[in-house]
């Protein structure tokens, strides 16, 4: 069984292993494992031979190669890496290999993580499944007939699977927690602006974050310690100290203000979900935390005015695969025009082009005070709610998802119905705070459940030392899927 | 109806790119340079690939502000960034970053001198943008994109419809060509490609107080002042021959269109109709935050402004009491301004000073080819010789050859006259020597001077140039004349 991030980077540090050995323990899992889960796009197993030995070698010479040396990171596939793929789960960029690697790719290695391969996900981020993909669908690991959620689907299931430590996501609306909580990991998105987006193939650029998933909050809080900060490369990067998230993280709970709100526990919530997340709550009022009801009174609004902006957002950022430069270009053009339309029409999957339709309509002349505008304006009276919210509170607990892991194929002809299932989790990127995605137990069915702690802007350190708390407190994160249980 | 009188006014509006003179592009830090080879300026952020992000180049905003300033536009205190979407293959994005409805300068005027009047031409905006890059079609059956070029930083500016001739148009565009390189903000270089020019045309045709207006025709692309002024001539020509042809050829009836300018045939040709017209899906780039325009980021940039060169002109005139042509050759250009002025500072006597720079400096600079500011002559040692005119210690004949001196050598140029002998002679003694040779070498000169009223003026000018011949130029011509005229008198009694 392979250990946590922390205990990693210490024995490599301390020469009590190598990270060439935990590399190989790690590849190995990997090989043993995901042939049915199918976490990852590609394994670049040499190249992290080849980092880990660097790491040893750095080590050998008495140098400190960093907080994560000799870890195994499983990074999502619409993160630029260099040497091998980036694909984003499209058929567009199949054989797109990036020149340069993403900011949080520099700081990962920086800090002497080794990267062992690309993680599955909905393409380009579209979906909260991870079906839709060019390639395999990705398998939960507590039930290989249920879905891993999205789109960092790949990143959930191979840490679920402990197939690695620790994985990076990337959320836009739920991407990062919704399949955390499937799959019975902690995932944290950050505020926007607390992470580089330079080298994360952009969804809905004012959206999309990237964040770590652990199995421990202790290592999420690591990781986050390692990619978060300013980078001059990403205008919407903010220049804000980074706090030591791991020193804080047993910073006592006494006076912890929880807010709840009836717009987050209402119709169409799971019954056995809202046990669990109110167990959750129950736990942490023990803890010395109290409990205040909140009013979010724009919620109800928030999955609409998600799909206007982040189609929109989208619609644009995907105009630039189009053949002429890189990418999939359709073998015989007849002209121009017919060389756009054949390698997009080829190169995207249904949802991708149903977004881009969507978006494209949304921005068109005559309709875009109707749309786009009307969507920022409630996104500005979302934000509001929350800032007002965050006056009386510390923290605001919810489910995740309002339902656990779904069946494969369930909601795949229902574009709705899958839209509905991130409306717990999108008003975190509209309003653009943090939120984290923390185990809570398990449905009669074995299903993991997820508990969402919101925080204000910038309050990442608070919502990771209520997580580690309760993990403190619990053991729903050392429950070990069975699909990992084969060696 | 076509027997009535006519009158026609053509009514022009312009829009014109402005490539900016930074170091490195407008959302990235790849060098601008001319003629590299094909895509080596270029790096994830310009070439559009996945993930990379675009960040404002602070000195293309401060170079637009500038200009703005220049063409006294308001400067919104608060500006964004907008994506303008479209697809073409020089475009790697297929959309470019600009500015759409909070433009970073509004409201402004240029004012400019047609034929002795001053026009006002206002300003609509001024606005940052990023270049696309080429495609090129030299080999036959492909097209190759070089996106060298892609996210060069443009100010487009805009006018409103003020103009009324192709004349004026012309004039504006080679103001507007002065005031950008005067600012230091474009190399303002047609040949590079660096100021591109959209005229909007249209007539207005009055019969008998009935005023009819031709579609509107926006030609697109023109890259000289020439072409300009040729094409807006053609167009208003075109339009009010078509309107005569078909009375129902006038706005809203026909669409709007674009056109192009044969440089060749001397014509614009039709391209597409208004109608057809993209819809660009503007909205803010999520890439970019906002720009909130300091007071500081304002007046760091005012205190760069210069006296602009209209205002600067008038005041050559008549602070110095240059001629209008010498005030336009001296101040066209800032540095050959700024070096005047210093050298009137320096204690230059203004008149010898401007003489001696158009008839001198300049044209030494322009023999050589350069500016000039880069003869190596300082305002200072211009004053001195100018001085040395004016006290008569050199003729200015003795001057030119002293400057010519001055090119090579950084000694002073008292120095210089020295050793070249130039030094003027004012020893009435040496100068009675030299009028005795010359007229006892030039006999008949002296005789049609004392005898023949016709060719008396000539012939003492001719004996005047002999002695100034055999004093190797150092005798003062001044002196010289009267001591011709005093011993031609003496001969003659």
């Amino acid at each position: 069984m392979i250990a946590s991030a922390t205990d990693i980077a210490k024995a490599v540090r301390t020469k009590e292993c190598s990270a060439k050995e935990v590399a190989a323990q790690c590849l190995a899992r990997i090989e043993s494992t995901d042939g049915n889960t199918h976490a990852f796009l590609r394994i670049s197993g040499e190249k992290a031979i080849e980092r880990a030995r660097q790491v040893d070698e750095a080590i050998a010479r008495g140098e400190d190669p960093g907080p994560l040396a000799g870890v195994p990171i499983a990074v999502k596939d619409n993160i630029c890496t260099v040497g091998g793929t980036t694909t984003c789960g499209s058929k567009i960029l199949e054989k797109f290999e990036s020149r340069y690697d993403a900011h949080v790719a520099q700081r990962l290695q920086a800090a002497g993580a080794v990267i062992v391969g690309k993680t599955n996900l909905d393409e380009f981020g579209m979906g909260s499944s991870t079906e839709n993909t060019a390639t395999a669908t990705t398998c939960n690991p507590w039930n290989a007939s249920r879905v891993a959620g999205g789109s960092s689907g790949g990143s959930a299931a191979a840490v679920a699977a402990r197939m690695v430590p620790a994985a990076i996501g990337s959320d836009t609306g739920g991407s990062i927690r919704q399949p955390a909580s499937f799959c019975s990991v902690v995932g944290l998105k950050g505020t926007y602006g607390r992470v580089s987006r330079y080298g994360l193939v952009a969804y809905g650029s004012s959206l999309d974050q990237i964040g770590p998933l652990a199995v421990e909050a202790r290592d999420v809080a690591l990781l986050m310690g390692v990619i978060a900060g300013h980078d001059r490369r990403d205008s919407t990067s903010v220049d804000a100290e980074v706090p030591d998230y791991v020193a804080g993280l047993d910073d006592p709970l006494d006076g912890l203000r929880i807010g709840i709100s009836e717009e987050y526990l209402g119709e169409g919530l799971d019954e056995e979900v809202r046990g669990c997340v109110m167990a959750a709550i129950e736990n942490l009022k023990t803890r010395g935390a109290s409990v205040v009801p909140i009013h979010l009174p724009h919620m109800n609004y928030a999955i609409a005015c998600y799909y206007v902006i982040v189609t929109a957002e989208a619609s644009s950022n995907l105009a630039r695969f189009d053949g002429v430069h890189y990418g999939h270009r359709t073998p015989e053009p007849k002209d121009m025009i017919d060389m756009y339309a054949s390698s997009r029409g080829e190169g995207f999957g249904a949802e991708v082009k149903r977004r881009i339709m969507l978006g494209t309509y949304a921005l068109s002349s005559g309709y875009y005070d109707a749309y786009y505008l009307k969507a920022l304006k409630v996104r500005t009276l979302i934000r509001r709610d929350f800032e007002e919210a965050f006056q009386s509170v510390d923290a605001i607990a919810s489910p995740v998802a309002p339902t656990p892991a779904f069946t494969i194929g369930e909601k795949t002809e229902d574009p709705l119905a899958m839209y509905l299932s991130d409306i717990y989790t999108i008003s975190a990127n509209l309003a653009g705070i943090c939120a984290i995605s923390v185990p809570c137990g398990f449905s009669g069915a074995g299903l993991p459940i997820g508990l969402q702690l919101m925080g204000p802007a910038f309050g990442e350190g608070k919502l990771l030392s209520v997580a580690h708390q309760y993990q403190q407190a619990t053991d729903h994160h050392e429950q070990v899927p069975p699909a990992s249980s084969t060696d | 109806m076509t027997d009535q009188a006519i009158t026609t006014r053509t009514i022009i509006g312009l829009e014109i790119h402005v490539q900016l003179r930074t170091a490195t592009k407008m959302f990235c830090g790849c060098p601008l340079k001319f003629d590299a080879p094909p895509n080596t300026c270029v790096c994830p952020v310009c070439l559009g690939h996945p993930g990379a992000l675009p960040v404002i180049n602070r000195q293309a905003l401060a170079y637009s502000m500038l200009t703005g300033l220049a063409l006294s536009c308001d400067i919104a205190r608060h500006t964004k960034w907008d994506r303008k979407s479209y697809y073409y293959p020089d475009m790697p994005k297929n959309y470019q970053i600009s500015q759409y409805d909070l433009p970073l300068c509004e409201h402004g005027h240029f004012e400019i001198s047609v034929e002795g009047d001053t026009r006002r031409i206002r300003i609509k905006r001024a606005h940052l943008e990023e270049d696309a890059g080429k495609n090129l079609h030299d080999v036959p059956g492909c097209t190759l994109v070089d996106l060298n070029r892609a996210g060069t930083p443009l100010l487009e500016i805009v006018t409103e419809p003020d103009l009324t001739s192709a004349e004026e148009a012309f004039v504006f565009c080679t103001e507007l060509q002065r005031l950008v390189t005067y600012l230091g903000v474009s190399e303002g270089s047609m040949q590079k490609g660096h100021m591109r020019f959209e005229p909007n045309v249209n007539v207005a045709i009055d019969v008998g107080g009935t005023e009819y207006r031709t579609p509107i025709v926006e030609i697109k692309n023109l890259n000289s002042f020439k072409s300009v002024r040729g094409a807006i001539a053609f167009e208003s020509q075109r339009q009010t021959a078509a309107w005569q042809e078909d009375h129902d050829y006038v706005l809203g009836k026909v669409p709007n269109e674009n056109r192009g300018w044969n440089d060749d045939r001397g014509v614009t040709e039709f391209q597409r109709p208004k109608e057809a017209a993209h819809d660009y899906r503007y909205f803010p780039d999520p890439d970019l935050v906002p720009v909130d325009v300091t007071d500081e980021m304002l007046a760091g940039v005012t205190a760069r402004l210069p006296e602009l060169p209209i205002a600067r002109r008038a005041r050559f005139m008549s602070e110095f009491g240059l001629s209008p042509k010498d005030t336009e050759i001296i101040v066209g250009h800032r540095g050959t301004a700024d070096l005047f002025e210093n050298a009137v500072k320096c204690g230059a006597p203004v008149d010898i000073l401007g003489k001696q720079f158009v008839n001198v400096w300049l044209k030494l600079a322009n023999d050589r080819n350069v500016p000039v500011t880069d003869l190596s002559v300082d305002a200072e040692r211009m004053a001195r010789l100018a001085s040395m005119v004016a006290d008569g210690s050199v003729s200015a004949t003795a001057a030119n050859r002293i400057a010519e001196a001055m090119l090579d050598r950084r000694d002073p140029p008292d120095l210089l006259a020295d050793e070249l002998g130039l030094v003027q002679v004012q020893d009435t003694g040496a100068m009675e020597a030299w009028v005795s040779e010359a007229f006892a070498a030039n006999e008949q000169a002296v005789r049609d001077a004392l005898t023949n009223p016709k060719k008396a003026k000539a012939s003492a000018g001719f004996l005047r140039g002999k002695v100034m011949r055999i004093s190797g130029g150092k005798a003062d011509p001044k002196l010289v004349g009267q001591l011709i005229e005093k011993r031609l008198s003496e001969l003659r009694e």
